[in-house]
């Protein structure tokens, strides 16, 4: 079986950012991706609260992210993680292009965007149901959206929907924002956007395309029908750990719980970035977690090596 | 892979001799151009059993909204002129696409 020192999964900022460190700290150093690298922020049109950045494209940093850690000789592998084992200490990395067995792990295989989980979701995926601005906007050009959501990502997708859409609705199921004061201001000030408070999302509906939906006012009870042509969701994120099975300790939703040097429930196995339970899912944070476990996993397995050396002598 | 566009869809997807695979891919949505050098190698993979064409949405807008398309990325797959299977957005992994692929040669 394959035998690396250090294997990551996953190459968005965390995953990216412990290659970097993992290299420079001389560890052999493979990183996993299903898609391509750079995570999440790919779908992202504008970053503006990375530290040193003050503005640039989602891809233009995820591009970044991937030369930083190229230039150090990371080994990037195109495969998606299976199942993550621990059989007599050993930890063995199971992908669809074979079997490898690590010195340490670091999880940092992201999130992704939940669903509704109403009728008509599903049937209009692609059809106008969205969970990605960037990509999708361009067919919304002079129509009438919805986004569906209250936190920072469905406002700032929202206010960067308004460039093409001639009206853009947010269906939120409280009474005010929880995004940034920065992104609450330029959307009250912004006048295509119409808030659609204390409501939630029964159901989409249309023939073919996307043509309305139907919303309930959490409050009254009162049911209307918005017509749009697109319902873009952005509800929160949810971890993708499904290929873990329960191996490391996780918080309700499935987040993982680490401690300060990002370890994990199990010895050797570390995680970073949106999958662990943390408060804030930036990118300057996976970026520094990604740091911490690469560290945390440089001693791992530089103490487990002087264990073994004592044990031959 | 074959460029496809409102004006040869019908000739080279709707009249074609082979099962035929679109990718409806735009400038700017990422997931597609992180996919597109894997879609590139499936259509080596399957080639003279099917045929792999990209169309660019972002020139096609009315075409595609003509086929119900209004979400990157989507993959169609037809034979005989029908669509068989529609795979977007999230549904979307190499894993998938070859399983529909697979489909679409299983029913010769």
């Amino acid at each position: 079986m394959e035998k690396r020192e250090l294997v990551i999964l996953g190459a968005g900022p965390a995953g990216l950012s412990a290659a970097i460190y993992g290299r420079r700290a001389g560890l052999d150093t493979l990183i996993i991706e299903k898609i391509a690298p750079g995570g999440q922020i790919r779908n992202t049109d504008e970053i503006e609260n990375m530290p040193g950045v003050i503005h640039a494209s989602g891809l233009e940093l995820a591009e970044g992210f991937r030369r930083h850690a190229e230039h150090f000789q990371a080994e990037f592998r195109s495969a998606e993680v299976k199942a993550l084992k621990v059989h007599e200490g050993r930890k063995i990395v199971v992908t669809t292009a074979g079997e490898i067995e690590a010195g340490a792990v670091i999880i940092a295989t992201g999130a992704y965007f939940k669903k509704l989980g109403c009728p008509g979701e599903e049937e209009f995926i692609g059809a106008g149901v969205s969970y990605c601005a960037v990509c999708d906007a361009s067919f919304f050009v002079d129509e009438t959206v919805a986004v569906v959501g209250g936190g920072n990502t469905a406002v700032e997708e929202a206010l960067y929907l308004t460039r093409f859409a001639k009206k853009v609705y947010i269906i939120h199921r409280r009474d005010k924002f929880r995004a940034e004061r920065v992104a609450c201001e330029r959307a009250a000030k912004c006048e295509k956007l119409a808030p659609v408070w204390d409501s939630v999302v029964e159901a989409i509906e249309g023939d073919g395309l996307v043509e309305r939906v139907r919303v309930k006012n959490v409050r009254t009870g009162e049911v209307s029908a918005l017509e749009v042509a697109g319902v873009f969701v952005f509800v929160g994120t949810a971890p993708h750990n499904e290929y873990l099975n329960g191996l490391v300790a996780e918080k309700p939703g499935g987040w993982i719980v680490t401690g300060p040097h990002m370890d994990t429930s199990v010895p050797g196995i570390f995680a970073a970035g949106d999958v662990r339970d943390s408060p804030l899912r930036q990118v300057v944070t996976a970026a520094a977690d990604g740091a911490v476990a690469a560290m945390s996993a440089y001693h791992y397995i530089d103490s487990r090596g002087q264990a073994l050396e004592m044990e031959r002598k | 892979m074959l460029v496809i566009d409102k004006d040869n869809y019908e000739q080279e997807v709707l009249r074609s001799e082979m099962p035929v695979v679109v990718d409806f891919w735009g400038p700017q949505c990422a997931p597609c151009l992180a996919l597109m050098p894997e879609v590139e190698k499936l259509a080596g993979e399957y080639a003279g059993r099917i045929k792999f064409g990209k169309l660019n949405s972002a020139e096609n807008r009315r075409f595609c909204m003509s086929l119900k398309i209004m979400g990157l990325p989507t993959f169609l797959f037809v034979k005989g002129g029908e669509i068989q299977a529609r795979l977007s957005g999230g549904e979307v992994s190499l894993d998938s696409l070859r399983a529909a692929a697979d489909k679409l040669l299983a029913g010769n």
